[in-house]
């Protein structure tokens, strides 16, 4: 098989429009035309939505409304009516990514979420955020955050080490979690489909399951939007309330 | 009579959709159950694996600072294992990713004179 059909092809980084400021290379990309693309949906879904406000929804309100309230509950069940403050950013990284990996499902477009870079960079806002979060509020208590209680002190040297750890894991899981499952899933799928043509009339058997994995994936793709979601919730819950 | 009758026919009109009502699914499908399991699951899988990335990647760069090669990396390693268990332990024992062994709703002031708040 050529080489430019290799199930890693998709992932490739393609410069559209080179910039260049010194030594930094900060090419508009076709990962970036993707990003740029996904928010401008966003924002076309949620402004042409709430553009027109019927008593009865049309079907671009009835998506934004739907949006939005899925977003609201899921704050609304994890963190409580504190967490209302954070929902401009629980909701943008959800319909970011959500739109992000769903246009990724699209033959021949660019999933963004497939990439570290773009994963790790949101999940790390997360994190930062957060951690700011816990100071505010909390001050110097924060730091009990890393001491379970209840422990005899004599457990401390062994046990803060790995609530540090497990803290600073927070942001590597949120991203390779994301990163890995797009990354995987649309491997799989061309690599599935490169056997369709090779296998002539036999190539329905992986035709079938190409199909049937396109469902899971967009299933994936919703899903993972909904835990990086979820888990930033989870993350802003426990820096509102320490124990 | 007809008179008495209007309102049994309204009161079985209301039974009437009361049983339709209860033989919708109730408001959240089983499908998002599933859904809600699955992207449980998800969330799972890469803790573990995280935990113990962070945990060599710390010992790593001691190592390097310390010029200790490799044993500050070995026992990091360990302690990011026990971290990334610790990590799954805590999300699939329902207690979040709250520090300490204890359900919410009991942590909370019950700090061993540790008390956040």
């Amino acid at each position: 098989m050529a080489e430019k059909h290799s199930p890693l092809e998709q992932f490739l980084i393609k410069p559209l429009i080179p910039i260049k400021i010194g030594d930094v290379d900060l090419s508009f990309t076709n990962s970036a035309l993707f990003m740029v693309v996904a928010v401008v949906l966003v924002g076309l879904l949620m402004t042409a939505g709430m553009g027109r406000r019927g008593l009865v929804p049309g079907r671009l309100q009835s998506i934004a409304e739907m949006a939005y309230e899925f977003v609201a509950n899921l704050i609304r069940e994890t963190v409580g009516s504190e967490g209302r403050k954070y929902f401009p950013l629980i909701f943008t990284l959800f319909m970011f990514i959500l739109f992000g990996n769903m246009l990724g499902m699209i033959p021949s477009f660019f999933t963004f979420t497939s990439h570290i870079a773009v994963t790790f960079a949101m999940a790390a806002v997360v994190f930062v955020s957060v951690t700011i979060l816990g100071f505010a509020k909390h001050g110097i208590h924060f730091f009990s955050f890393f001491v379970p209680p209840g422990v005899p002190i004599a457990m401390w040297p062994l046990l803060i080490p790995i609530e540090l750890i497990s803290y600073f894991s927070r942001p590597i899981s949120l991203s390779v979690r994301l990163f890995a499952n797009m990354l995987a899933g649309h491997t799989l799928l061309k690599v599935l489909a490169g056997f369709v043509p090779a296998l002539g009339v036999a190539g329905i058997v992986p035709l079938a399951f190409v199909t049937a994995l396109t469902g899971l994936e967009i299933l994936i793709a919703f899903l993972q939007a909904y835990v990086f979601a979820i888990l930033t919730c989870l993350y802003i819950n426990d820096a509102l309330h320490l124990h | 009579m007809s008179d008495k009758e209007k309102p049994s026919d309204l009161a079985r009109l209301e039974a009437r959709l009361k049983e339709a009502e209860s033989r919708r699914p109730p408001a959240e499908a089983p499908g998002s159950e599933r859904g809600k399991g699955l992207s449980f699951a998800l969330r799972i899988g890469t803790e573990l694996v995280a935990g113990i990335a962070v945990g060599v990647g710390i010992g790593w760069l001691l190592d390097r600072w310390l010029g200790t090669k490799p044993w500050l990396m070995i026992a990091f390693f360990v302690l990011g294992a026990a971290a990334g268990m610790m990590n799954v332990y805590r999300a699939v024992a329902g207690l979040g990713h709250q520090v300490g062994y204890k359900p919410k709703d009991r942590a909370r002031g019950s700090g061993d004179g540790k008390k956040a708040d």
